[in-house]
């Protein structure tokens, strides 16, 4: 199982690859009209720790990952490009006309078992193959990432209900939690989800606070686990996060940038020996 | 049809090591207890949950398991219908929801408990199969034959103590067929699910009236036998369509259409529940002939008077 590995961790190296992932997905926004550019960023490191440090195999393993914020779909391809599994080429042509691959992840893309992007699928889901796991007698880990918007969904406090109800410890949960929806904040629409942990502990999850974008803080919460009981992390993110302008800005969870302002983000996004040059 | 579902899960389970139940707050003890005896891991209670139900199923299935994901209809299908679509059409997962009471079973509790269009309502997601049979035998090799499925299906239900209608049937079960149950000539009579029982005693008056229809069960109500309703819409000059749903993206329709796509001479009648929630109760019949179902009423669409 993935936590078992314990690949340690090169913080400056997990850096440098998620810069290279932000940079690649502005590449991929400046070829099509519309990209969920900011969701990905908040996500980008919870998808990378995932899928470079705790499951066993990418795609086809024992663990399984299920992106179940499905419009950060662009973290998911990207991480996947980077580890091999899928072609930039299908990338590059996201949504294009005759592409295969679309704005939300599509079970059978290579490295996706999950079709998502509506809210408040993939922890059913999980519990299902994690429930289907102990009948095949079979090891393994499923993570899924969720978003904190994704959380008003009442099929997620089923799940969020039912899975430790069911003695299920194999699943792990990251909230993407960058505190806001598509329309702004949810302390303006939704107070009262946050704070968000009291709420996962009282339904019988053990649960962690980190920095959603400290890939070494990530991914020692997410071998933290008691296996007493499914762990559930909650990751403080920043919409848009790494280009300044797109941070917190609702505006980016819909737009790509204009190619000045890809030239800008560009500037923000450039490796530190290389700034050096 | 309950205890017939239960025993067809545990006779599959008998020779096959990937069935498993996903129940909802039901409590199928009585029918189920040979298969929970027999396979104790093999049923995951969620509770009130539907969408977890559906969400559980598509997981387990996606391990490689069979799943049969079992409630009373309205909340097995309507409740968590977009996880229907997404998790089980969208991925085109072999997973059979099982609708338990359907139609007007459940007569004597209210609108809430009825699925007077979900014929229509799964039938209209893609991949989706839609089995509706119309006695415990047919829900037996229902169950048997949605083994042989690679996506999902809708299976509806009656709930319990309906007779056997196709012990004598002059045709076999196959998935995807409508089957000849009676032999006539010159009207035939075209349903599916448990109110086929009805349609047989109308039969069985319009015999005593000089008109001898034949009787067919349209269990598969998706995808649609359109080969066998050609058949039927050229064989016969009168063709009464008998379902206990709305007219809308029901059976009826779909044979009028195609009576109207293929010119078919035949006159088609359609029977079914009107476009109303009843705020009425009492008996199944009751509330079928508040919806204008009754022997009488069938008998007359079958001899011609209507």
């Amino acid at each position: 199982m993935g936590v078992d590995m314990q690949v340690p961790v090169d913080s400056d190296r997990a850096r440098a690859r998620c810069r290279s992932h932000r940079r690649r997905i502005l590449e991929v926004s400046q070829k099509v009209d519309a990209l969920h550019v900011a969701p990905a960023f908040s996500c980008l490191e919870l998808v990378d720790a995932v899928l470079n440090y705790c499951v066993d195999e990418p795609v086809g393993g024992a663990d399984a990952f299920i992106l179940s914020k499905g419009h950060g779909a662009m973290a998911h391809y990207v991480v996947l490009e980077g580890l091999g599994v899928l072609d930039p080429s299908r990338v590059d042509r996201i949504s294009q006309s005759g592409s295969t691959v679309g704005g939300h992840p599509d079970r059978g893309i290579p490295g996706i078992i999950a079709s998502t992007g509506s809210l408040g699928h993939g922890l059913p889901l999980a519990l299902g193959i994690a429930r289907g796991k102990r009948e095949h007698s079979t090891p393994g880990t499923v993570f899924v990432v969720m978003s904190d918007g994704e959380l008003m969904e009442g099929s997620v406090w089923e799940a969020l209900l039912l899975g430790p109800s069911l003695g299920i410890t194999n699943v792990t949960v990251i909230i993407d939690h960058n505190g806001s929806i598509s329309r702004g904040d949810i302390m303006k629409v939704q107070p009262n989800l946050i704070p968000v942990a009291p709420k996962l502990q009282a339904f019988g999850w053990d649960t962690r606070e980190v920095d959603g974008h400290d890939t070494a803080a990530i991914v020692e919460a997410l071998r933290s686990g008691s296996g007493t009981a499914p762990l559930a992390i909650i990751a403080t993110t920043t919409k848009g996060k790494g280009v300044s302008y797109m941070e917190n800005q609702p505006i980016w969870a819909y737009r790509s940038p204009s190619p000045e302002e890809y030239q800008v983000a560009l500037s923000e996004l450039v490796d530190p020996e290389d700034s050096h040059a | 049809m309950r205890d017939a579902v239960a025993r067809a899960i545990t006779e599959a389970a008998r020779t096959r090591d990937d069935v498993i139940l996903v129940v909802a707050d039901i409590s199928p003890a009585a029918s189920l207890k040979t298969f929970l005896d027999e396979n104790p891991t093999r049923i995951v209670d969620v509770g009130v949950s539907e969408q977890a139900m559906i969400g559980m199923a598509a997981g387990l299935a996606m391990t490689g398991l069979r799943p049969f994901a079992y409630t009373i209809a309205p909340f097995a299908l309507y409740r968590p219908l977009e996880q229907i679509r997404v998790d089980l059409a969208y991925q085109d997962l072999p997973v059979v929801v099982i609708g338990v009471g359907g139609g007007l079973s459940y007569s004597a509790l209210g609108a809430t408990h009825h699925t007077m269009e979900d014929v229509a309502i799964a039938g209209a997601l893609p991949n989706m199969t839609v089995i509706a049979p119309c006695d415990p035998l047919e829900t037996q090799a229902a169950v048997t034959g949605s083994f042989d499925l690679t996506g999902p299906a809708y299976l509806r239900l009656g709930k319990s103590g309906e007779p056997d209608l196709t012990a004598a049937a002059t045709e076999p079960f196959v998935l995807g067929r409508i089957r000849q149950v009676r032999a006539g000539s010159g009207t035939a009579l075209v349903g599916y699910g448990p109110i086929l029982e009805l349609g047989l005693r109308a039969a069985d008056q319009a015999s005593g009236r000089g008109v001898s229809p034949s009787v067919y069960s349209a269990h598969t109500v998706k995808p649609l036998d359109l080969e066998r309703v050609d058949t039927i819409l050229s064989t016969y000059d009168r063709v009464v369509v008998l379902e206990e749903h709305v007219h809308r993206g029901g059976l009826g329709m779909q044979v009028q259409a195609r009576a109207n796509e293929i010119g078919s001479t035949a006159s088609v009648v359609s029977l079914h529940l009107g476009d109303v929630f009843l705020h009425t109760y009492g008996s199944k019949d009751d509330l079928l002939e508040a919806h204008g179902i009754t022997l009488e009423s069938v008998t007359d669409a079958l001899i011609g008077r209507r």
